[in-house]
Protein backbone atom coordinates (compact mmCIF):
# COMPACT_ATOMS: atom_id res chain seq x y z
CA UNK A 1 0.00 0.00 0.00
CA UNK A 2 2.67 2.65 1.37
CA UNK A 3 4.60 1.28 -1.83
CA UNK A 4 1.54 2.16 -4.26
CA UNK A 5 1.37 5.87 -2.39
CA UNK A 6 5.03 6.34 -3.21
CA UNK A 7 4.38 5.64 -6.90
CA UNK A 8 1.67 7.93 -7.01
CA UNK A 9 3.95 10.48 -5.57
CA UNK A 10 7.00 10.03 -8.69
CA UNK A 11 4.13 10.07 -11.26
CA UNK A 12 2.94 13.21 -10.08
CA UNK A 13 6.45 14.74 -9.67
CA UNK A 14 6.74 13.54 -12.90
CA UNK A 15 3.79 15.15 -14.34
CA UNK A 16 4.99 18.68 -12.37
CA UNK A 17 8.40 18.27 -13.87
CA UNK A 18 7.20 17.61 -17.57
CA UNK A 19 5.19 20.82 -17.33
CA UNK A 20 8.22 22.73 -16.05
CA UNK A 21 10.08 21.50 -18.93
CA UNK A 22 7.62 22.65 -21.49
CA UNK A 23 7.19 25.97 -19.61
CA UNK A 24 10.54 26.41 -19.23
CA UNK A 25 11.45 26.04 -22.99
CA UNK A 26 8.68 28.52 -23.53
CA UNK A 27 9.52 31.23 -21.30
CA UNK A 28 13.22 30.51 -23.06
CA UNK A 29 12.23 31.89 -25.93
CA UNK A 30 11.13 35.40 -24.84
CA UNK A 31 13.58 37.82 -24.06
CA UNK A 32 12.14 39.16 -20.24
CA UNK A 33 11.06 35.37 -19.05
CA UNK A 34 14.06 33.81 -20.37
CA UNK A 35 15.90 33.50 -17.09
CA UNK A 36 12.74 32.77 -15.00
CA UNK A 37 11.97 30.10 -17.04
CA UNK A 38 15.46 28.51 -16.65
CA UNK A 39 15.04 28.54 -13.11
CA UNK A 40 11.86 26.73 -13.42
CA UNK A 41 12.69 24.07 -15.43
CA UNK A 42 15.85 23.71 -12.74
CA UNK A 43 13.59 22.92 -9.97
CA UNK A 44 11.51 20.55 -12.37
CA UNK A 45 14.47 18.64 -13.17
CA UNK A 46 15.49 18.67 -9.36
CA UNK A 47 11.94 17.18 -8.35
CA UNK A 48 12.28 14.85 -10.89
CA UNK A 49 15.26 13.56 -9.34
CA UNK A 50 14.77 13.12 -6.24
CA UNK A 51 11.27 12.25 -6.42
CA UNK A 52 12.76 9.33 -8.67
CA UNK A 53 15.50 8.83 -5.61
CA UNK A 54 12.97 8.37 -2.75
CA UNK A 55 10.17 6.93 -4.29
CA UNK A 56 11.10 4.94 -7.21
CA UNK A 57 12.43 1.87 -4.95
CA UNK A 58 11.24 0.84 -1.18
CA UNK A 59 14.69 2.05 0.45
CA UNK A 60 15.83 -0.69 1.83
CA UNK A 61 18.96 -0.84 4.26
CA UNK A 62 21.13 -3.47 2.03
CA UNK A 63 21.45 -1.09 -0.70
CA UNK A 64 23.34 1.12 0.92
CA UNK A 65 26.02 1.32 -1.13
CA UNK A 66 23.82 2.15 -4.09
CA UNK A 67 22.54 5.27 -2.03
CA UNK A 68 25.87 6.13 -1.16
CA UNK A 69 27.08 6.10 -4.24
CA UNK A 70 24.17 7.84 -6.18
CA UNK A 71 24.51 10.93 -3.68
CA UNK A 72 28.24 11.13 -3.88
CA UNK A 73 27.79 10.97 -7.98
CA UNK A 74 25.69 14.09 -7.39
CA UNK A 75 27.44 15.91 -5.30
CA UNK A 76 30.33 15.37 -6.98
CA UNK A 77 28.87 16.30 -10.61
CA UNK A 78 27.36 19.26 -8.61
CA UNK A 79 30.42 20.84 -7.40
CA UNK A 80 32.19 19.84 -10.45
CA UNK A 81 29.37 21.15 -12.78
CA UNK A 82 29.16 24.43 -10.88
CA UNK A 83 32.84 25.10 -10.63
CA UNK A 84 32.99 24.52 -14.80
CA UNK A 85 30.19 26.63 -15.62
CA UNK A 86 31.24 29.44 -13.19
CA UNK A 87 34.52 30.02 -14.01
CA UNK A 88 34.27 29.68 -17.62
CA UNK A 89 34.47 32.72 -20.06
CA UNK A 90 31.48 34.55 -21.23
CA UNK A 91 33.04 34.00 -24.86
CA UNK A 92 33.73 30.69 -24.45
CA UNK A 93 30.39 29.38 -23.84
CA UNK A 94 29.10 27.68 -26.73
CA UNK A 95 32.02 25.13 -26.41
CA UNK A 96 31.04 24.81 -22.25
CA UNK A 97 27.33 24.09 -23.66
CA UNK A 98 29.18 21.67 -26.10
CA UNK A 99 30.56 19.99 -23.54
CA UNK A 100 27.54 19.38 -21.29
CA UNK A 101 25.79 18.21 -24.11
CA UNK A 102 28.50 15.59 -24.50
CA UNK A 103 28.38 14.65 -20.71
CA UNK A 104 24.29 13.85 -21.46
CA UNK A 105 25.21 11.85 -24.75
CA UNK A 106 27.86 9.74 -22.74
CA UNK A 107 25.25 9.22 -19.90
CA UNK A 108 22.67 7.97 -22.25
CA UNK A 109 25.71 5.55 -24.19
CA UNK A 110 26.21 4.60 -20.46
CA UNK A 111 22.87 3.51 -19.51
CA UNK A 112 22.74 1.72 -22.66
CA UNK A 113 25.74 -0.37 -22.03
CA UNK A 114 24.49 -1.72 -18.22
CA UNK A 115 21.09 -2.54 -19.61
CA UNK A 116 22.64 -4.34 -22.65
CA UNK A 117 24.15 -6.55 -19.84
CA UNK A 118 21.25 -6.91 -17.72
CA UNK A 119 18.90 -7.60 -20.81
CA UNK A 120 21.92 -10.34 -21.30
CA UNK A 121 21.00 -11.89 -18.24
CA UNK A 122 17.45 -11.94 -18.79
CA UNK A 123 16.01 -15.22 -19.77
CA UNK A 124 13.48 -13.47 -22.18
CA UNK A 125 15.41 -10.83 -23.49
CA UNK A 126 12.63 -8.90 -25.71
CA UNK A 127 13.71 -7.32 -28.99
CA UNK A 128 12.17 -4.04 -28.56
CA UNK A 129 13.99 -3.35 -25.87
CA UNK A 130 17.07 -4.62 -27.72
CA UNK A 131 16.53 -2.21 -30.43
CA UNK A 132 15.69 0.85 -28.16
CA UNK A 133 18.72 0.20 -25.68
CA UNK A 134 21.17 0.01 -29.64
CA UNK A 135 19.52 3.10 -30.82
CA UNK A 136 20.24 4.75 -27.80
CA UNK A 137 23.85 3.91 -27.62
CA UNK A 138 24.16 4.77 -31.21
CA UNK A 139 23.02 8.54 -30.41
CA UNK A 140 24.21 9.00 -27.34
CA UNK A 141 28.01 7.96 -28.23
CA UNK A 142 27.49 9.98 -31.16
CA UNK A 143 26.57 12.76 -29.70
CA UNK A 144 29.42 12.63 -26.75
CA UNK A 145 32.28 12.21 -29.45
CA UNK A 146 30.86 15.15 -31.67
CA UNK A 147 30.44 17.19 -28.75
CA UNK A 148 33.79 17.10 -27.73
CA UNK A 149 35.40 17.71 -31.25
CA UNK A 150 33.11 20.55 -31.35
CA UNK A 151 34.37 21.37 -27.46
CA UNK A 152 37.96 20.87 -28.60
CA UNK A 153 37.63 22.81 -31.74
CA UNK A 154 35.99 25.81 -30.44
CA UNK A 155 38.66 25.82 -27.69
CA UNK A 156 41.48 25.99 -30.49
CA UNK A 157 42.45 22.54 -29.20
CA UNK A 158 41.59 20.65 -32.22
CA UNK A 159 41.89 22.00 -36.50
CA UNK A 160 39.87 21.35 -39.21
CA UNK A 161 40.68 18.17 -40.79
CA UNK A 162 38.77 17.02 -43.99
CA UNK A 163 39.84 13.85 -44.98
CA UNK A 164 39.79 13.15 -48.57
CA UNK A 165 36.47 11.71 -49.36
CA UNK A 166 35.68 12.22 -46.01
CA UNK A 167 31.65 12.19 -46.39
CA UNK A 168 32.12 8.52 -48.32
CA UNK A 169 33.39 7.22 -45.43
CA UNK A 170 30.76 9.13 -43.46
CA UNK A 171 28.35 7.05 -44.88
CA UNK A 172 30.01 4.09 -45.02
CA UNK A 173 30.11 4.10 -41.33
CA UNK A 174 26.89 5.31 -41.04
CA UNK A 175 25.26 1.97 -43.29
CA UNK A 176 28.04 -0.34 -40.80
CA UNK A 177 26.24 1.20 -38.23
CA UNK A 178 22.54 0.57 -38.93
CA UNK A 179 23.26 -2.46 -40.59
CA UNK A 180 25.06 -4.39 -37.38
CA UNK A 181 22.45 -2.92 -35.01
CA UNK A 182 19.44 -3.95 -37.45
CA UNK A 183 21.08 -7.59 -37.88
CA UNK A 184 21.79 -8.08 -33.78
CA UNK A 185 17.82 -7.15 -33.38
CA UNK A 186 16.89 -9.47 -35.87
CA UNK A 187 18.91 -12.36 -34.71
CA UNK A 188 18.86 -11.48 -31.22
CA UNK A 189 22.67 -11.99 -30.98
CA UNK A 190 23.40 -10.58 -27.82
CA UNK A 191 27.18 -10.94 -28.14
CA UNK A 192 29.23 -8.11 -26.17
CA UNK A 193 31.96 -8.09 -28.68
CA UNK A 194 29.24 -6.56 -31.09
CA UNK A 195 28.19 -4.38 -28.98
CA UNK A 196 31.82 -2.58 -28.39
CA UNK A 197 32.06 -2.34 -31.90
CA UNK A 198 28.93 -0.46 -31.89
CA UNK A 199 30.46 1.74 -29.63
CA UNK A 200 33.71 2.03 -31.45
CA UNK A 201 32.06 2.85 -34.68
CA UNK A 202 29.19 5.30 -33.21
CA UNK A 203 32.09 7.03 -31.61
CA UNK A 204 34.54 7.12 -34.89
CA UNK A 205 31.40 8.13 -36.69
CA UNK A 206 30.51 11.62 -34.50
CA UNK A 207 34.49 12.42 -34.36
CA UNK A 208 34.81 12.33 -38.04
CA UNK A 209 31.04 13.73 -38.21
CA UNK A 210 32.12 16.94 -36.39
CA UNK A 211 35.73 17.03 -38.10
CA UNK A 212 35.42 18.87 -41.59
CA UNK A 213 33.36 21.65 -39.95
CA UNK A 214 34.17 24.78 -40.05
CA UNK A 215 34.31 27.04 -36.84
CA UNK A 216 31.81 29.77 -38.00
CA UNK A 217 29.18 27.02 -38.49
CA UNK A 218 29.89 24.92 -34.99
CA UNK A 219 27.04 26.53 -33.36
CA UNK A 220 24.83 25.26 -35.93
CA UNK A 221 26.32 21.56 -35.10
CA UNK A 222 26.33 21.72 -31.10
CA UNK A 223 22.39 22.59 -31.36
CA UNK A 224 21.93 19.67 -33.97
CA UNK A 225 23.72 17.26 -31.12
CA UNK A 226 22.10 18.43 -28.63
CA UNK A 227 19.03 17.44 -30.45
CA UNK A 228 20.66 14.24 -30.76
CA UNK A 229 20.83 14.05 -27.31
CA UNK A 230 17.63 14.64 -26.49
CA UNK A 231 16.49 11.58 -28.40
CA UNK A 232 19.18 9.12 -26.74
CA UNK A 233 17.18 10.71 -23.51
CA UNK A 234 14.14 9.49 -25.02
CA UNK A 235 15.28 6.21 -25.47
CA UNK A 236 15.72 6.08 -22.56
CA UNK A 237 12.24 7.25 -21.50
CA UNK A 238 11.22 4.28 -23.51
CA UNK A 239 13.37 1.60 -21.50
CA UNK A 240 12.18 2.51 -18.62
CA UNK A 241 8.52 3.33 -19.05
CA UNK A 242 9.47 7.15 -17.77
CA UNK A 243 7.50 9.89 -18.46
CA UNK A 244 9.50 12.20 -17.66
CA UNK A 245 12.48 11.28 -19.65
CA UNK A 246 10.34 10.76 -22.76
CA UNK A 247 8.57 14.29 -22.75
CA UNK A 248 11.94 16.11 -21.85
CA UNK A 249 14.22 14.20 -24.36
CA UNK A 250 11.17 14.69 -27.60
CA UNK A 251 10.58 18.07 -26.77
CA UNK A 252 14.65 18.84 -26.78
CA UNK A 253 14.62 16.73 -30.19
CA UNK A 254 11.86 18.18 -31.79
CA UNK A 255 12.56 21.74 -30.34
CA UNK A 256 16.40 21.39 -31.03
CA UNK A 257 15.62 20.49 -34.60
CA UNK A 258 13.44 23.32 -35.29
CA UNK A 259 16.10 25.35 -33.27
CA UNK A 260 18.86 23.84 -35.59
CA UNK A 261 16.92 24.85 -38.66
CA UNK A 262 16.57 28.58 -36.90
CA UNK A 263 19.73 29.20 -36.40
CA UNK A 264 20.98 28.05 -40.14
CA UNK A 265 18.10 30.64 -41.68
CA UNK A 266 19.75 33.08 -39.08
CA UNK A 267 23.07 32.53 -40.91
CA UNK A 268 21.74 32.61 -44.32
CA UNK A 269 22.70 28.99 -44.56
CA UNK A 270 21.12 25.81 -45.09
CA UNK A 271 21.35 22.93 -42.87
CA UNK A 272 22.76 20.34 -45.97
CA UNK A 273 25.24 22.94 -46.40
CA UNK A 274 26.37 22.88 -43.24
CA UNK A 275 26.75 19.11 -43.05
CA UNK A 276 27.30 18.22 -46.42
CA UNK A 277 29.23 21.41 -48.09
CA UNK A 278 31.64 21.47 -45.34
CA UNK A 279 34.71 20.92 -47.05
CA UNK A 280 35.07 24.24 -49.11
CA UNK A 281 33.90 26.71 -45.58
CA UNK A 282 33.49 29.42 -48.12
CA UNK A 283 31.02 28.11 -50.12
CA UNK A 284 27.90 29.34 -48.55
CA UNK A 285 27.16 31.93 -51.29
CA UNK A 286 25.67 28.72 -53.29
CA UNK A 287 23.04 27.87 -50.11
CA UNK A 288 19.65 26.98 -51.21
CA UNK A 289 17.63 29.76 -50.44
CA UNK A 290 14.73 26.87 -49.42
CA UNK B 1 7.88 -8.70 -37.59
CA UNK B 2 4.78 -9.65 -35.16
CA UNK B 3 7.19 -8.91 -32.30
CA UNK B 4 7.90 -5.43 -34.09
CA UNK B 5 4.17 -5.35 -34.96
CA UNK B 6 2.96 -5.99 -31.09
CA UNK B 7 5.86 -3.38 -29.94
CA UNK B 8 3.79 -0.52 -31.36
CA UNK B 9 0.54 -2.18 -29.37
CA UNK B 10 2.40 -2.45 -25.81
CA UNK B 11 3.96 1.01 -26.05
CA UNK B 12 1.33 2.81 -28.47
CA UNK B 13 0.42 5.42 -25.42
CA UNK B 14 4.47 6.73 -25.59
CA UNK B 15 3.85 6.48 -28.81
CA UNK B 16 0.88 9.15 -28.69
CA UNK B 17 3.12 11.00 -26.10
CA UNK B 18 6.21 11.02 -28.69
CA UNK B 19 3.94 12.51 -31.35
CA UNK B 20 2.74 15.29 -29.41
CA UNK B 21 5.46 16.11 -27.67
CA UNK B 22 7.56 16.64 -31.08
CA UNK B 23 4.41 19.00 -32.22
CA UNK B 24 4.85 20.37 -28.82
CA UNK B 25 8.37 21.38 -29.27
CA UNK B 26 8.32 22.48 -32.32
CA UNK B 27 5.13 24.44 -31.41
CA UNK B 28 7.17 26.20 -28.14
CA UNK B 29 9.92 27.69 -29.83
CA UNK B 30 9.01 28.65 -32.90
CA UNK B 31 8.48 32.46 -32.10
CA UNK B 32 12.13 32.34 -30.64
CA UNK B 33 14.08 35.47 -31.68
CA UNK B 34 17.61 35.19 -32.80
CA UNK B 35 19.37 36.91 -30.05
CA UNK B 36 18.04 33.64 -27.79
CA UNK B 37 19.48 31.00 -30.02
CA UNK B 38 22.34 29.86 -28.32
CA UNK B 39 20.57 30.93 -24.03
CA UNK B 40 17.62 28.58 -25.46
CA UNK B 41 20.35 26.00 -27.07
CA UNK B 42 21.53 25.70 -23.82
CA UNK B 43 19.14 25.49 -21.49
CA UNK B 44 17.60 22.51 -24.40
CA UNK B 45 20.76 20.93 -23.17
CA UNK B 46 20.06 21.20 -19.45
CA UNK B 47 16.38 19.67 -20.19
CA UNK B 48 17.77 16.71 -21.63
CA UNK B 49 19.98 16.09 -18.89
CA UNK B 50 16.89 14.27 -17.35
CA UNK B 51 18.65 11.47 -19.12
CA UNK B 52 20.29 10.99 -15.24
CA UNK B 53 17.03 9.61 -14.06
CA UNK B 54 17.97 6.81 -16.57
CA UNK B 55 21.02 6.43 -14.13
CA UNK B 56 19.32 6.59 -10.84
CA UNK B 57 17.18 4.22 -12.11
CA UNK B 58 20.05 1.69 -12.53
CA UNK B 59 21.87 2.51 -9.64
CA UNK B 60 18.41 1.97 -7.12
CA UNK B 61 17.91 -1.53 -9.27
CA UNK B 62 21.27 -2.80 -9.07
CA UNK B 63 22.10 -5.84 -6.96
CA UNK B 64 24.75 -4.24 -4.46
CA UNK B 65 26.92 -7.19 -5.84
CA UNK B 66 26.70 -6.22 -9.42
CA UNK B 67 29.66 -3.89 -9.67
CA UNK B 68 29.41 -3.57 -13.37
CA UNK B 69 26.47 -1.82 -13.03
CA UNK B 70 27.20 -0.29 -9.98
CA UNK B 71 30.65 1.23 -11.53
CA UNK B 72 28.96 2.12 -14.62
CA UNK B 73 26.08 3.64 -12.75
CA UNK B 74 27.94 5.93 -11.18
CA UNK B 75 30.15 6.90 -13.99
CA UNK B 76 26.30 7.80 -15.42
CA UNK B 77 24.95 9.75 -12.79
CA UNK B 78 28.19 12.00 -12.99
CA UNK B 79 27.95 12.58 -16.53
CA UNK B 80 24.07 13.25 -15.83
CA UNK B 81 24.48 15.80 -13.02
CA UNK B 82 27.22 17.65 -14.99
CA UNK B 83 24.74 17.50 -18.04
CA UNK B 84 21.34 19.22 -15.68
CA UNK B 85 23.52 21.30 -13.03
CA UNK B 86 26.05 22.80 -15.71
CA UNK B 87 23.53 23.27 -18.49
CA UNK B 88 21.18 25.04 -16.01
CA UNK B 89 24.27 26.98 -14.11
CA UNK B 90 25.80 28.23 -18.04
CA UNK B 91 22.40 29.11 -19.04
CA UNK B 92 21.85 31.24 -16.17
CA UNK B 93 25.28 33.74 -16.65
CA UNK B 94 24.08 33.77 -20.38
CA UNK B 95 21.00 35.25 -19.64
CA UNK B 96 22.34 37.42 -16.98
CA UNK B 97 24.35 38.95 -19.37
CA UNK B 98 21.68 39.07 -22.03
CA UNK B 99 20.21 41.37 -19.18
CA UNK B 100 22.61 43.92 -18.43
CA UNK B 101 23.01 44.58 -22.27
CA UNK B 102 19.43 44.80 -22.62
CA UNK B 103 19.39 47.89 -20.29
Amino acid sequence: MTELLGLSILELCYIVASITFILGLKMLSSPDKARRGNLIAGYGMGLAIFATIFFKEELTPDKWLNYTLILSGLIVGTVIGTRMALKVKMTAMPQMVSFFNGMGGACAGVISLVEFDHLRHNPNPETGMLIVILLGLIIGSVSFSGSMIAYGKLEGKIKDKALPGGQIINILLLLALFGLAIWMSFTGNLSPTLLYVLLAISLLYGVLFVMPIGGADMPVVISLLNSFTGMAAAFGGFLYGNQAMLTGGILVGSAGTILTVLMCTAMNRSLTNVIIGSFGGGSSSSAKSG
Amino acid sequence: MEEILSLFYDNREFIFLIIVSVFLGIEVISNVPAVLHTPLMSGANAIHGVVIIGSIIIMLQADPTNYYALILGLIAVVLGTLNVVGGFVVTNRMLEMFKKKSK
